[in-house]
């Protein structure tokens, strides 16, 4: 293989393997020390994380559903990102898009869950998509930007959320505000379930269907950005307003379809938390999990092929966070968030860290081959 | 617990892929304990509880275990780990765990399971619930009979119905003192943040103080630390929620409504290790000692003779029966 660094480029491999593989392992060590400092063994620490999420079949199932939803909120803001829109309401818009599927859900009474699918996936992209696509026309035609307008947005999803259970929707004659559970037919198939079927035993976990409709929207927003005309007007405003003007598209109206797509995907969240795992309307479901979505297309580069394996590691850091608090007790919920947090920063903010090194180590490479030779 | 025995369980753990069984050694009393969020130390509601199983550790010398959770999937989640494990009686702190609860009692019928705030028909549950509307309609009555300006306030978390139950009571209370009484409420917010949000506690109850207040009454997790402080700042009098809260500002704090979180958990464990731990739903109430207003050195300034005998003669009458308090819950919506 010819190593390129002469001309200021890595290989695929450096960047799409190297470089995130080095940052996580600065990260890791980095979190190492912080452990040290609270007088706990590091290396113990650090291997119930990666047991915890990795090493047991209920523990790669809740890796997963977590990576479900992450995938989700990740391709919704990755898509807008094309756009050069930064949707900070990935998780209002979840938030929104799983009162649509719930609303499905109670509406639909003993429906078959293969029947239902369609029809809570189109409520949830459109719930969800409206809760983008508003901020996308203040964008648009009103100037207001949308960093701030989704923000608002997800104040304005939650204070909705608690009224309409708060007074509507719970069930009677109970403390929390919750709606009644969903007809069981409607539930999605489990991991379990599914590969149970297939005469594979698995562990219980609330790893569901919606895993693969993750992948596919994967699959659908990789063809939508790189291989559609209007994928292809999203990039060129993404990558210049006026030059896409120039010929002949109409940003506007780019801006209003990107968020409303962004909202969508971002509200498909709502699949896998309500008719996946928890079976009925509640509050906070999304948990985060919108804004997580932003360092997940961050650290996956906006591309579905970077999304996945980024949401798995986000994925991996939530259930290995929480297996690593239940067996250390004196690491609270707090230190886990700083793990986390240092992964995003060398991940995500830094990820260009290790660049001029590996440059400089390939360009080295380049030129003592050709002498070789 | 020393660093080397620490680390050598770690490195157990990670040769048996996470599963250190408990079971390979002798098998002790294990209880277990899964707070909400808001974490062990929010000096209010889950810090009762936590209270309760460090007493519990304190006088039996049985460690225990714990977990916070930190969103809706994990609470299912290690309550079965818990189980997974043979504790032999796990306490839920929160109503929000009653579905959980109910979800795992169901897959470990052996598993003994306490759920605080919540209720559970499982034989192998226990449920305990207080009732809020008595304790808050006394600290109203003491709210009542402390202001001056006859305008009193509350500040509450999230706008849920137990929130409403406490906001139910206190007006009850305040307005059996003084029928033209006028009772501000506000909620901090509509997301969990609203339980840990001091700063907002202190922007509502100033506002409400603009507005005439003189005694506010929180009932809001740590936001209400910001009330209580806002208050003490001010000049005016607060009232604290669930834990005793009166020495966080000695002499500004009123009174507490004090939930016996601490005792609720304290007993499941306790009962538990006798073997006198029984399932089914319990209502903890003033006659129960399960709610209360706290008395102590911290307030005796504040809280006259005539005061406190008003407050114990209301109490008695609840306690027999013979003056209700209606209860939010049951009424849907404050109707008295």
């Amino acid at each position: 293989m010819t190593a390129r660094g002469a001309d200021g480029r890595l290989p695929w491999w450096a960047t799409a393997i190297l470089m995130p593989v080095l940052n996580v392992a600065v990260a890791l060590a980095l979190s190492a020390l912080v452990i040290l400092l609270i007088g706990e063994d590091p290396v113990g620490a650090l291997g119930t994380m990666v047991v915890g999420a990795f090493g047991s079949g209920t523990g790669i199932g809740y890796t997963l559903y977590y990576a479900t939803s992450l995938i989700f909120t990740g391709l919704a803001v990755a898509i807008a990102f094309h756009g050069g829109l930064f949707n900070i309401g990935a998780e209002g818009q979840a938030y929104i898009g799983g009162l649509g599927v719930g609303l499905a859900c109670l509406a639909l009474g003993g429906w078959p869950w293969w029947l239902a699918l369609p029809v809570t996936v189109l409520a949830a992209m459109a719930f969800g998509g409206f809760w983008g696509l508003v901020p996308g026309w203040l964008q648009a035609y009103r100037g207001s930007h949308v960093v701030i307008t989704t923000i608002m947005f997800n104040f304005i999803a939650s204070a909705l959320m608690v009224y309409l259970l708060v007074n509507w929707l719970i069930r009677p004659g109970q403390m929390s505000p919750e709606s009644r559970e969903i007809d069981p037919s409607l539930f999605l198939p489990k991991a379990d379930e599914m590969l149970g079927a297939l005469g594979l035993e698995v562990a219980n976990s609330p790893l569901n269907l919606s895993f693969l409709l993750a992948l596919l929207a994967c699959v659908a927003v990789w063809l939508y950005v790189w291989h559609t005309r209007p994928g292809f007007a999203l990039r060129t405003v993404g990558a210049n307003e006026d030059a896409a003007r120039y010929a002949g598209i109409d940003p506007k109206h780019v801006i209003i379809i990107t968020m409303a797509l962004s909202g969508g995907l971002a509200g498909l969240l709502g699949v896998n938390e309500i008719q996946g795992v928890q079976h009925r309307l509640l509050l906070n479901f999304p948990a985060g999990l919108g804004f997580t979505g932003i360092a997940v297309a961050l650290m996956g580069r906006g591309h579905p092929a970077g999304i996945v394996p980024a949401a798995i590691l986000f994925g991996a850091l939530y259930q290995g966070g929480a297996e690593l608090a239940f067996e250390y007790q004196t690491i609270s919920p707090e230190l886990v968030i700083v793990i986390q947090g240092v992964v995003i920063l060398f991940a995500g903010a830094l990820e260009h860290l290790f660049r001029p090194a590996l440059l400089a180590l390939f360009a080295r490479r380049g030129k003592t081959k050709p002498v070789e030779a | 617990m020393t660093l080397s025995r620490r680390a050598a369980v770690a490195a157990l753990s990670l040769l048996t892929a996470g599963f250190l069984s408990a079971s390979a050694q002798a098998k002790d009393f294990e209880p277990a304990i899964v707070f909400d969020m808001g974490g062990r130390f929010d000096k209010s509601f889950n810090e009762g509880a936590n209270n309760g199983a460090e007493r519990f550790k304190k006088e039996t010398g049985t460690n225990y275990r714990f977990f916070e959770v930190q969103n809706e999937a994990q609470r299912e989640q290690f309550l079965r780990r818990l189980a997974e494990r043979g504790a032999d009686v796990v306490v839920a702190v929160g109503f929000s765990m009653a579905p959980s609860v109910e979800k795992v009692a169901k897959e470990f019928p052996k598993t003994r399971f306490t759920v605080i705030d919540g209720v559970v028909n499982l034989p192998n549950v226990q449920s305990v619930t207080f009732a809020e509307h008595e304790g808050s309609y006394l600290v109203g009555m003491l709210a009542a009979l402390a202001s001056k300006t006859g305008t009193v306030s509350f500040v509450g978390g999230m706008d849920i119905p137990l929130i409403r139950r406490f906001a139910c009571g206190y007006e009850q209370g305040v307005k059996a003192v003084k029928a033209d009484g006028k009772v501000i409420v506000n909620m901090a917010g509509t997301t969990p943040a609203a339980w840990s949000d001091p700063t907002r506690g202190t922007e509502l109850a100033k506002s409400q103080f603009d507005r005439g207040s003189d005694v506010v009454f929180a009932a809001a997790g740590q936001t209400g630390l910001g009330v209580l402080q806002a208050a003490a700042d001010a000049g005016k009098l607060g009232i604290g929620v669930d834990s005793n809260q009166n020495h966080l500002f000695p002499g500004k704090v009123l009174t507490s409504m004090v939930k016996r979180v601490d005792v609720a958990a304290y007993e499941a464990f306790k009962t538990a290790k006798d073997g006198t731990w029984q399932g089914g739903a319990r209502t903890l109430g003033l006659k129960e000692d399960g709610v209360d207003w706290a008395r102590d050195e911290h307030n005796a300034k504040l809280v006259t003779p005539e005061m406190k005998a008003k407050l114990d003669a209301a109490a008695a009458e609840i306690k027999a029966g013979t003056r209700k308090v209606a209860n939010y819950s049951d009424t849907e919506g404050c109707k008295y």
